[in-house]
């Protein structure tokens, strides 16, 4: 192949990347934004999703398809359902302290990956893709679905953004974000605004898993992967803005499909790792974001 | 915190010292052994708690200190030749200057991006070192040869593989650190660092240049882990990248938090606490990080202080 085709192609397995990691770093995103806690064990419920995803479709028998379906939305339900639990029982109590949440979501993080190794065991497992067409490119076929990923994630990410501007939920929340005291004082229910936010962060990365799934395979330990880059996606993109995640997302996930066609993929993860850290430390309001109050 | 104490204090840590003296002649082999390695890691803790503890940082990268300290002296033996104190003194000093480096960067942050900066060098740490797999070992790690871990004084030579000198080595670097920890505490510079932690503005309003004393806190915390990293590579002859991972900088923090943070002997007791919860229940789970799990969010729910930080306000008003 020539330099072209191969660069297209590396380019469009990043632009999947990216478009599975903007999911998945609104979530982390929203969480921070909205109630300024660093959720640690974010990537296990991306990892939580992609399992429950392959124990639906295998339980559910037929056409590939109804499996996946049944999977993309029963799957992130009880994600979310279980991110409520965890948000009522131990992140409400710690009053949402930003140091003790951390130190308490990677106790999250242990005891997910430890319960997932138990019940779901160390092995990688499939899960079919709902349909296998290929679109013909003149240098190579590239997998139809795919390129449907990147078209669901960007409905996803559009829903995600009429909700947060043009509901009420959203003002709701925007409110919460913006001034959490005042919007109580207004007769906003915080704590439940907190909860949902919770469980809906969970539940993006978890959708962002079902897709992702059917390309990459089911793995106890897929969850640590997408936190870091999610974390560096929201660091570049600014902490709680949904603009600057989506672009950082986007660059993010073609300079790793790009770097990793032709260097180590541990060379690139060195070189991205770096480069954030020294963004956080001279940047701190992120490459898009503007200064905090 | 003590002023009229501070013979009760030192006697205290003695007698403590004395304690794990007299039980290297009692233990049974297996807890013998277990304990030398629980008091390597108890070093580990100590530096830990001197950041988190005395001046409030909450690092989750220190397995990058424990780490340089572990390769420094481990790759300083099996690819450079060199002998037990040289190597030790390599690993110590590989921690100095990467605490250095990384306090210079890191401190520029504070709160929740300090802790997210100090993980993120700590990741790119344990990422080098796989890069350089044919170096380092990569993830198989490397183990340190036995003949490799004597030290020769001429007449008479100390085998570090012999358990009751493995057991004696790990107890002078213990009791070192143990003393010095307690004098920092006690010192100026000490309760400087205290009164960071409690309100950095007044503190720097009343003209302490809190900057350098925080990076020297960060220096003395990296270099203490570093000594632990290095003891560990050479008294128990393994050097492994997993020395290096998210979790072996999670874990100081489980034994700071459990034994009580700003406590001097609370990173010991966490230390041993864990390790005998995590030896009770091997007979039934091999789940052993769903324990740490639970233990971490039980901490912070019910005991944020801890064990001693818990017995100090109730009871004992003058523990350092």
């Amino acid at each position: 192949m020539h330099f072209g085709p191969h660069l297209l192609l590396a380019a469009l397995e990043g632009l999947v990347t990216s478009a599975v990691l903007a999911l998945t770093a609104l979530g982390l995103s929203l969480v921070f934004g909205v109630m300024r806690v660093v959720n640690v064990a974010h990537g296990e419920f991306f990892m939580l999703g992609a399992v429950l995803a392959w124990a639906i479709s295998t339980a559910i028998s037929g056409h590939p398809a109804l499996g996946f379906l049944a999977a993309l939305v029963i799957a992130p339900l009880i994600v979310g359902a279980i991110a409520l639990v965890a948000e009522r029982l131990v992140l409400r109590r710690l009053n949402y302290n930003p140091e003790a949440t951390i130190v308490a979501t990677i106790g999250m993080l242990y005891i997910i990956q430890q319960l997932a190794l138990s019940f779901y065991g160390p092995e990688a497992r499939p899960v079919e893709p709902p349909f296998s067409y290929r679109i013909l490119l003149p240098w190579f076929g590239y997998s139809g679905y795919k390129l449907s990923i990147i078209a669901a994630s960007a409905l996803l990410l559009t829903a995600t953004w009429l909700v947060l501007t043009r509901t009420k939920v959203g003002l709701i929340m925007r409110a919460t974000q913006y001034d959490s005291e005042t919007a109580q004082a207004f007769g906003i229910a915080v704590g439940r605004v907190y909860g949902g936010v919770f469980a809906l962060g969970a539940m993006l990365a978890a959708i962002a898993a079902v897709l992702i799934v059917p390309i990459s395979q089911a793995h106890y330990l897929m969850g640590q992967d997408p936190l870091l880059l999610s974390f560096i996606v929201v660091i570049i993109g600014g902490l709680g803005s949904l603009r600057g995640t989506v672009v950082a997302a986007v660059l993010i996930g073609l300079s790793d499909g790009i770097i990793s066609m032709f260097f180590s993929p541990t060379l690139a993860k060195i070189i991205a790792t770096l480069l954030v850290a020294m963004v956080l430390v001279f940047r701190p309001q992120g490459l898009f974001g503007t200064a905090s109050r | 915190m003590s002023e009229a104490s501070p013979a009760k204090a030192y006697a205290l840590h003695l007698g403590i010292i004395a304690l794990l003296f007299v039980l290297s002649f009692v233990l049974p082999e297996y807890y013998h052994g277990l304990l030398a390695r629980i008091m390597v890691l108890a070093v580990f803790a100590m530096g830990y708690n001197m950041l988190f503890g005395y001046v409030g940082l909450l690092s989750l990268g220190h397995a990058m200190f424990f780490g340089a300290g572990l390769y420094g002296a481990g790759l300083a033996i099996i690819q450079l030749g060199w002998g037990v104190p040289a190597a030790f003194i390599a690993g110590i000093a590989c921690g100095a200057v990467l605490s250095l480096i990384i306090g210079l960067l890191a401190l520029r942050t504070t709160g929740v991006a300090f802790m997210i900066v100090t993980m993120m060098f700590a990741q790119v740490f344990y990422l080098l070192i796989l890069y350089f797999a044919n170096w380092t070992g990569g993830d198989q790690g490397q183990v340190v040869p036995q003949p490799a871990r004597v030290l020769d004084f001429g007449a008479t030579a100390l085998d570090l593989t012999n358990p009751t000198v493995r057991y004696m080595t790990a107890l002078a670097l213990f009791s070192f650190v143990l003393l010095v920890t307690l004098a920092i505490v006690r010192s100026r510079y000490g309760r400087v660092l205290v009164g960071i932690r409690e309100n950095e503005e007044r503190t720097k309003m009343l003209g302490y240049d809190t900057f350098s004393n925080k990076l020297m806190a960060v220096v003395v915390s990296g270099t203490i882990c570093a000594a632990s990293g290095a003891a560990y590579a050479l008294l128990f002859g393994y050097v492994g990248s997993s020395f290096a991972s998210v979790q072996y900088s999670i874990l100081p923090l489980l034994w700071v938090l459990l034994g009580g943070a700003a406590t001097t002997i609370g990173p010991l007791i966490g230390t041993v606490f864990m390790y005998y919860v995590i030896d009770v229940t091997s007979g039934y789970t091999s789940a052993y990080l769903l324990i740490v799990g639970i233990a971490l969010i039980l901490l912070v729910l019910f005991f944020p202080k801890g064990i001693l930080g818990t017995i100090r306000q109730r009871w004992l008003g003058w523990l350092p």
